[in-house]
């Protein structure tokens, strides 16, 4: 933990120093008869944001904060390897709405986090695997008309919006 | 007795068939639609309007009306149940919402929830009633300046939300702004911030985005890790007994509620501000007041109680400019503002005189709307918990799905369903040490209104920052704000001293 301190107070930093530098893309001093540049608002406060990170790594080397003094691991082996699974399942699912669309994707993500994370029948995996994108479509696309990416499936649709309109 | 008159034939012309059973479906639908991920009382208000063409005037307003208020309770729904903010009005309802739910107390946040948005809805709606010119005069009579110091006000008080670490809170705020500032320049249009000149970050980044992405996706990966995966999401269980006790029990949080109330209604005046920066600044305000502001995040009823009254309470008040000076105090008023004049009628000091059984019909249907969306609210308590009691496994995926869908749907991008993602991830890795997360989520929030009056306070200055201390509104706040900003400095100070004593 306190390693992870140090790091995510570093990475931090560079990150305040990038948004400084991109701030500064535009004017970030008095510009006579417009006030403040348009870069001036968020250079100002990645420099806070800085000094924040400077605060933080003097408070870890005097060791004032419960993490900085903590001996425990920040991810153990377990908790990593949930953490990849979600995230790369999620990661999955969005990235297939490009190709396959939501209505590809949906039932995608629910077999796999719900036969083989959840380890639920087949039944049941299933029922939500037909119903959760059925709901979602007549939800957003027809009472809300709210258009979902569809991907190289956008054509299949064309007849059920005939249908409903 | 002219305003009781003008009330009394409001109330029978809300009580007719058709507005009533207008009122009674506006609720149920705003009611659902506010409990739906991304999609808010302007998504509802929007969206419906062009129905409203096929009944009068009077009662279209009504419809709509009835429907922002259904939101409004809507939006506590699933930031209490699933930890997403179902609109951002219910952003701040999250932060001890979702704690409670998971202590299994769902119930007990799910009444107070609807019973201060009732309390916070009535006293707007009374305070309307009675107060609305004066008010209003005071509300815009607000400048640049002030509008300023208030919000600086609204930071400090997020100072007091970030536990003891002050450095990572103001660090959770300044990103939180610079994120508020990505997109094009207020004043000279130039693109700023356009990370990898990637074009979805043209249109500025949605907090929404970053709300659900914190949240949602945050919060589940969280409540995964700490689980080990076998989570049990709660044991909340509900009767008609158990909700008249917890009713019985809210008396308790009466500051809570009467701070979010008054707070809430008169941000919501201000015009460009509406309910969202109402509710985070009431919890803001409940906790620096409480006694206990160490328990606020962990399940604090009145982490509930404030927001929820709040918005509630601002957006009856962001109706007031929009009816009284045609200006309106929120995106969905300025959608209500907009059909007022596709309906035939010029918005203003004048509509109360020219069309008063449009006005005073309106706001006698705002008293009938807040009670039944309560009772509606009320009624669907055991819904809500049944689906609380689905298997986490079960739970999860619909979340994530409805985090990514959510995500989406506001802007219709693919790119900030993707920024979400990085948000929820990062978020979560940052949680881990202890840095705040709900200071950036308000400060993107309130970042886009800050700056703007920031700059324009300075051009009048011909930039000197005298300008915020020489008016007597804006100097006030910003007293109160170097107080609040001080104070948990101070204690940090007084705190390492005592412990540096304790080791020598």
């Amino acid at each position: 933990m306190r390693m992870a301190e140090l790091v995510m107070a570093v990475v931090m930093a560079v990150f305040s120093l990038y948004l400084m530098w991109k701030s500064a893309e535009l004017p970030i001093g008095w510009i006579p008869g417009e006030g403040p540049g348009g870069g001036a608002w968020p250079f100002w406060l990645a420099t806070g944001m800085l000094l924040c990170c400077i605060a933080t790594v003097y408070r870890w080397a005097r060791r004032l904060t419960p993490e900085s003094r903590s001996e425990d691991v920040y991810m153990d082996s377990r908790a990593f390897k949930l953490f990849l699974l979600n995230a790369g399942a999620l990661a999955a699912m969005i990235g297939l709405f490009h190709i396959v669309g939501a209505y590809g994707a949906i039932p995608a993500f629910l077999i796999f986090y719900l036969r083989f994370m959840g380890g639920h029948s087949w039944r049941l995996t299933g029922t939500f695997a037909v119903v959760t994108p059925v709901i979602t479509f007549l939800f957003f696309e027809i009472a809300l008309q709210k258009t979902l990416p569809k991907g190289f499936t956008d054509p299949w649709f064309e007849p059920i919006f005939d249908f409903f309109y | 007795m002219e305003i009781l008159s003008l009330l009394l034939n409001g109330f029978a012309i809300a009580f007719e068939p058709l507005n009533l059973a207008l009122i009674i479906f506006g609720c149920a639908v705003g009611l659902f639609i506010g409990a739906m991920p991304g999609l808010g009382s302007v998504n509802g208000v929007a969206i419906l309007l062009p129905m409203t063409f096929l009944v009068p005037p009077t009662s279209a307003i009504i419809f709509l009306g009835a429907i922002y208020y259904g939101a409004m309770y809507g939006g506590a729904i699933s930031s209490i149940m699933l930890g997403i903010p179902g609109a951002s009005t219910a952003v701040a309802t999250t932060f001890d919402g979702r704690p409670m739910a998971l202590q299994g107390k769902a119930d007990k946040a799910l009444v107070a929830a609807a019973a201060a948005s009732f309390v916070g809805g009535s006293i707007g709606v009374v305070l309307f009633t009675l107060f609305a010119p004066p008010l209003a005069d005071i509300a815009l009579g607000f400048g640049a300046p002030e509008i300023f110091a208030l919000m600086l006000m609204a930071f400090a008080t997020f100072v007091g939300l970030g536990g003891d670490d002050v450095a990572k809170t103001l660090f959770s705020i300044f990103i939180g702004l610079v994120f508020g500032a990505v997109g094009l320049d207020i004043i000279s249009g130039e693109p700023r911030l356009i990370f990898g000149d990637i074009p979805g970050f043209f249109h500025g980044i949605n907090f929404l985005v970053l709300a659900i992405g914190i949240y949602g996706i945050g919060e589940m990966l969280w409540t995964i890790e700490i689980s080990k995966g076998n989570v049990v999401v709660s044991q909340a269980s509900v009767s008609v007994k158990g909700i008249l006790k917890n009713l019985v029990e809210l008396t308790r949080t009466w500051k809570a509620m009467l701070l979010g109330s008054f707070l809430g209604y008169f941000v919501g005046i201000l015009p460009a501000a509406g309910a969202t920066p109402g509710s985070l600044m009431a919890y803001g305000f409940a906790k620096q007041m409480a006694k206990d502001p160490e328990t606020y995040g962990k399940g604090n009823i009145n982490g509930v109680v404030a927001p929820e009254s709040a918005n509630n309470a601002a957006s009856t008040g962001a109706m007031l400019p929009m009816l009284t000076l045609g200006i309106p105090g929120s995106p969905t008023t300025a959608i209500l503002l907009g059909g007022m004049v596709i309906w035939g009628l010029e918005p203003g000091p004048m509509v109360f005189i020219d069309h008063p059984d449009f006005v005073w019909g309106f706001i006698a249907s705002l008293y009938a709307a807040n009670l039944f969306s309560l009772l509606i609210n009320i009624a669907f308590i055991p819904a809500f918990i049944w689906v609380l009691k689905l298997p986490f496994t079960i739970l999860a995926p619909v979340i994530f799905i409805l985090c990514i869908v959510g995500g989406f749907v506001p802007t219709l991008s693919m790119h900030d369903v993707w920024l979400m993602l990085i948000f929820g991830i990062v978020g979560y890795l940052m949680r881990k040490l202890d840095y705040p997360m709900a200071p950036a989520v308000l400060a993107i929030v309130l970042g886009p209104l800050a700056e703007p009056a920031l700059r324009q306070s300075l051009l009048i200055s011909g930039g000197s920052f005298s300008i915020f201390f020489t008016r007597p509104f804006s100097s006030v706040f910003m007293f109160i704000a170097i107080a609040l900003l001080v104070l948990p400095l101070g204690k940090q100070a007084l705190d390492a001293r005592r412990r540096k004593t304790e080791r020598t």
